[in-house]
């Protein structure tokens, strides 16, 4: 269990055909949508939901790899643990009825046993109610949303269902018209879709949160192989087909790091691909037609201006 | 007296919530001094030393924009995890998303950008090698490198904020041209006294430009 010693940054390009990749509550479950530009987003908590998941499927029951907040649909088998409890048990405690640990050493205790079993816990952070520095761990991986590269144009589309949900909704149905027997138990229903969309977000990890909650080298792989095949066990009739399209780690020499972020961001440059040649995404692209598959874009990583000290590893 | 540094600090979204609309956030319409001091202490910061948040400078429009998103309603109980400590059992020590659900609405700013002027002082905790021009060479030599201890938040963590430092002999950047009340604004959280009270003060934008009363001055509520 090597903890990390380097500060590392990353940018997670991935695609969505057909699908719904993030929907908006407040809009009827829409792709969300900047209404300023029309660029789609996905938001941080929506990747580190399939995160988690992915953890949970590819480290199942693996002591130190549970899962704290999860989906209830996930069945949890009971599992026993034997580890040393690391105080020896003490009559008093069992009488007491306050929740809060009794000094800053029992919850620096509690909060590091939180984030030995639980990975979510190690990597994202929680929030714990101990009540002493409001109890929260700040994990190492900072996720930001995800933007659409170009707008997107959500679809509304209408679908049928050859069943009626109950009887009250067939007998309408027949009254209102004269209807025929394949059509008496006929409901509709709508679906919203994004053709094609290319999303990029921007990740984080600093090394010196990483030290606090114990978050490892090996984490730190699990969390790339996540990032790279969370889409593959996270379908359903609603994502359509997601994946993620390219993974770009950069790897500072130290744990502070050796560039800005955003200077590093930017050398990654997404332009579409018009008859083999790279061009900028601006107005002028809206003569052609609209992107309906990653091929008509290309991802160009400009290397020359890369900054000493800093490693780009391209994991996908 | 110490010197000053001024510090560049932008990003795509900020949310710098108001402590009274808490649950469905809404933001403050400028950077306050509390999470200034954040950004700040995530480029550098010691126990010797303290940041004093001079003035913040808007330099882009105040624009806002609401994001809807599924969170989850509780906490980690402290007493759940002392037990399952003393089982050596996890059972039941999960938190179920679709069981305990909110929706809840976020009114955040867009393309937020500030320079946060600041300067640090003293605290009792300085040991003899702490001085002055040490702590200062090393914030701008991080922020100038943007190195950071950890990435920095405009307010949330979701919402990355990138920096770059403003060397001292640099202009001024031009700030938005607008003048008005924000307001009472929270400056900071009192961490030293019982039960962390919030402290406020009155802001004002003067053409684009807040103006942070110093600590201990009268400006500040308590």
């Amino acid at each position: 269990m090597t903890i990390l010693a380097n500060r590392y940054d990353f940018i997670l390009i991935f695609d969505v055909t057909n699908g719904n990749p993030n929907g908006d509550p407040d809009a009827g479950n829409l792709p969300r949508l900047d209404p300023e530009t029309n660029h789609g987003l996905v938001s941080d908590v929506s990747l580190k939901r399939k995160i988690r998941n992915y953890v949970e499927l590819a480290r199942e029951r693996q002591e130190g790899y549970h899962i704290y907040v999860q989906e209830g649909a996930i069945l949890n088998e009971k599992h026993r643990l034997a580890y040393k409890a690391l105080r020896p048990d003490d009559p008093k405690v069992d009488k007491d009825k306050s929740l809060n640990p009794r000094d800053d050493a029992e919850s620096i205790k509690l909060r590091d046993f939180m984030c030995r079993n639980f990975f979510d816990v190690r990597t994202f952070g929680a929030v714990m109610s101990t009540g002493i520095n409001a109890g929260q761990v700040k994990g190492p991986v900072q996720l930001t949303f995800a933007t659409s590269v170009e707008p997107i144009v959500p679809v509304e589309i209408s679908i049928t269902r050859m069943a009626a949900t109950n009887e009250a909704e067939r007998k309408q149905k027949v009254e209102g018209s004269d209807a025929s027997d394949r059509t008496d138990n006929r409901t509709m229903g709508r679906k919203h879709i994004v053709p094609y969309g290319l999303y990029v977000a921007h990740g984080f990890i600093s090394a010196k949160f990483a030290e606090r909650t114990g978050f490892s080298e090996t984490d730190l792989e699990l969390v790339f192989e996540a990032l790279t095949t969370m889409f593959e066990h996270d379908r359903s009739a609603a994502r359509g087909e997601m994946t993620s399209r390219n993974l770009i780690v950069f790897k500072h020499e130290n744990a502070l790091g050796n560039a800005p972020a955003g200077k590093l961001f930017d050398m990654v440059r997404i332009g579409r691909n018009i008859d083999g040649q790279f061009r900028e995404i601006d107005r002028r692209l809206d003569n052609f037609p609209p992107a309906r598959k990653f091929s008509d874009y290309i991802v160009a990583i400009d290397r020359a201006d890369l900054p000493s000290g800093v490693e780009i590893i391209e994991k996908l | 007296m110490s010197f000053g540094i001024r510090l560049k600090v932008y990003g795509d979204y900020a949310c710098f919530t108001r402590p009274e609309l808490k649950v469905e956030r809404v933001s403050y319409d400028v950077l306050t001094p509390s999470a200034a001091r954040g950004i700040l202490e995530a480029i550098h910061w010691k126990p010797a030393i303290r940041w004093v948040i001079d003035a913040i400078h808007v330099l882009e429009p105040i624009r806002f924009q609401s994001i809807r998103r599924n969170e989850v309603g509780g906490k980690a109980p402290a007493g759940k995890v002392k037990s399952a400590m003393k089982r050596g059992d996890l059972e039941d020590l999960q938190l179920l998303v679709d069981e305990d659900r909110q929706q809840r609405a976020s009114t955040v700013l867009v393309k937020p950008g500030y320079v946060i002027e600041a300067h640090f002082e003293m605290t009792g905790k300085a040991g003899p090698e702490d001085n002055v021009g040490k702590h200062l060479d090393t914030f701008s030599r991080r922020a100038g490198r943007g190195q950071c201890f950890h990435q920095p938040c405009l307010g949330t963590r979701e919402f990355a904020a990138h920096f770059e430092l403003v060397p001292p002999d640099a202009p001024q950047p031009r700030t938005i041209d607008e003048t008005r009340d924000l307001g009472l604004m929270l400056w900071d959280i009192d961490h030293g006294a019982p039960g962390k009270p919030s402290l406020f003060f009155r802001a004002r934008l003067e053409n684009g430009v807040m103006k942070v009363p110093a600590p201990n001055s009268r400006e500040i509520l308590k």
